[in-house]
This record gives C-alpha cells, structure tokens and sequence, in this order.
C-alpha cells in the first residue's frame, strides 16, 4: 500500500494488491454476524461472551435479529426434539455462506442428557452441518471467542471462487 | 393447625372416605370424592387451602399397576399444609389412560400441573378445560415418564440415538 499523508485523505493513491478471493474470505471472516438466540444454560455464557468484558464485537461479531442477516447461527444449548423443527428452518433461513458452531455438551452430542433424555436431539449435528464443535458444559466465553478463531482459520482456508465451499458434513436425513 | 387436627376435620365431614396416611402425613382419597373434598379443603373457614403448590404424578409401573396423583395444599393466611393421594389402576397398553377428575376450576393453577400429567404421566382429568401436551412437540407417541415408555427410533426423521 503506498502511504498518503494525513492531509490527503482522498485515498486516490492507496493500492492493495491481493488476490479476490482472499479479499472474499477476508471480508467474511472479519463480519460474521450470528443469529440472536439461545436455548439453555449455555446462552448465559453466549451473552457472556457478547457482552463488554470478553466484547465479541471486537471480531465484528454482533447479533442479527434476523436470519435472513445473518452468517452464522450459534447453537447454544439443548436442542430438544420439539425445538429441532425450528432450528431447521431457522437455518434454511439463512443466505449461503452460512456456519455453524455447535456451542457446549448438549449441543455437541446431548450433553447431560445422552441417556435418558427422551426429549433431547443427541447432537445438532443430526439436523443440520457444523463447523466447529465447542467443548463445555458449559464453555467459558474464551472457548466460545476460541471457536470463532477456529472458524475464521477454516474460512480463510475456502475457495469461493475456485472451489466449493468447506461446510461442515450433511447429516443423515430420512 | 397440625395434620391431625386437619385429618380430624375431614374425617368429621367425610367421614371413611377419607383414609389416613401418618409416615409421611398424608390424605389419601379414591378419586370420585376428590372434588368435594377439594371444594372443602378451599371453602371451609378453618382450613382455607387458597393455594395449590403442586401436583405430582408417579407411576409405579407394571408391577405394582397403579398409579397415584399427589396434590400439595397450602393455606397462605394460616401457614398449615397438607398432602393429599390419590391412586387410580394403571391401563394396560391400548386401553384408556387412568381418569383423575380435574381441579383446574377450583383452583387455576391446576390447569397447566395436569396438562403436564397428562402428557408426561398420562393420566386423563375428566372436565379438563384443555387437555393438551404441555411440554412435549403436540405429534409426540406414548407418556415418556412411564416405567414401560419405549422411546421412538425416530422423530420427524431425526434418529433418537
Ligand atoms: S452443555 Fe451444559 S451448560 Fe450447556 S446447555 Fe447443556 S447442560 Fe447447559
């Protein structure tokens, strides 16, 4: 990038030489807007994470109250087979490229209710891909901030132009 | 009031309906009195039940075959408690669920303790206003608290296990 002074502001001459698709990659990684919702005790740590003392918005992580808005879906807690429905949609909702971080225990693969849980999904991997799992019951807000590092590294890795995308692997459906 | 003084004053009204419970005081009652002697426990001056804090349901699975219904009254004013049982038949598989008339219109609180009851337990309330499941997706097969609940292979093509 040639340096301008400060008194020219213009930005007639700065050049940054990059290859498209790292700019793509670039920009996705560095605004990745979750959806606004929590299902369980490991929202708090979500919220946690979102508010001023760990500050996801540093990331440009902010909440979007729309899945039409946003580019990731953070799946923080225990999705019950009654739930699982709204998930789904929720997440056919969202505009490619979408993620997934599957956000502590339940989530991951029904937590503390693996045995006899008649009414948890035994992971939100059943219903729809991830991205990155989060291990916890629940997470501290470092490993919630340490997933979304894990997912720009996987981001930074895809070719949106060139190749398709690394989504995460489709479940089983009927 | 102590428990004995309540039992005595439903005894008096009740007479041998009412049957006596002392390991853990309780009442317990068959379930075709269970509304007057609700009406009772809510009208009369000296007891003044105004507040139903629970209702719990047990099935005591195959075995035994019965199933009970466990109320839990408070009176706010005079600071007494009392503990009442019912215990109806369990129904054989594909028969009718056990029938508990409700107390929704005696007390509201009742209306949403017995949706839960029914849905987790199975136990129908004749006269329900709106017996519905309260907890589980409205689709959902058989009353997962059961003791011989077989939880399904799949739901809405969501594999159980
Ligand atoms: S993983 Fe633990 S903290 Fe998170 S929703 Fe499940 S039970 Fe709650």
């Amino acid at each position: 990038m040639t340096p301008s002074s400060p008194a020219n502001k213009s930005g007639d001459h700065g050049i940054v030489l990059l290859r498209s698709e790292e700019l793509l990659n670039w920009s996705r990684e560095s605004s990745l807007w979750p959806l606004t919702f929590g299902l369980a005790c490991c929202a708090i740590e979500m919220m946690g994470s979102m508010a001023s003392s760990y500050d996801l918005e540093r990331f440009g992580i902010f909440p979007r109250p729309s899945p039409r808005q946003s580019d990731i879906m953070i799946i923080s807690g225990t999705v019950t087979y009654k739930m699982a429905d709204r998930i789904r949609r929720l997440y056919e909702q969202m505009a490619e490229p979408r993620y997934v971080i599957s956000m502590g225990s339940c989530s991951n693969c029904g937590g503390p209710y693996w045995q006899h849980g008649y009414h948890v999904v035994k992971g939100v991997d059943k219903i729809i891909p991830v991205d990155v799992y989060v291990p916890g019951c629940p997470p501290r807000p470092e490993a919630l901030i340490d997933g979304f590092l894990k997912l720009q590294e996987k981001i930074r890795q895809e070719k949106p132009l060139t190749g398709t995308a690394l989504t995460g692997e489709n479940p089983e459906r009927l | 009031m102590s428990f004995d003084d309540i039992a005595a004053i439903l005894q008096e009204q009740f007479g041998s309906t009412i049957q006596v419970k002392t390991a853990s005081p309780a009442v317990v009652v068959s379930a075709d009195v269970l509304v007057n002697v609700c009406q009772f426990l809510r009208d009369d001056e000296r007891l003044f039940f105004d507040l139903l804090a629970c209702i719990t349901a047990i099935d005591n699975g195959p075995q035994v075959n019965t199933m009970e219904v466990i109320y839990n009254f408070t009176s706010i004013p005079f600071e007494h408690d009392l503990m009442l049982h019912v215990t109806v038949a369990r129904n054989q598989p594909g028969m009718p669920l056990p029938a508990v008339p409700t107390i929704s219109h005696i007390w509201r609180t009742a209306d949403w303790h017995e949706r839960e009851a029914y849905d987790l337990v199975g136990i129908s309330f004749t006269n329900h206003p709106d017996l519905r499941r309260i907890l589980m997706p409205a689709d959902w097969d058989g009353h997962p608290l059961r003791k011989d609940y077989q939880e399904p292979q799949r739901y809405h093509g969501i594999k159980t296990k």
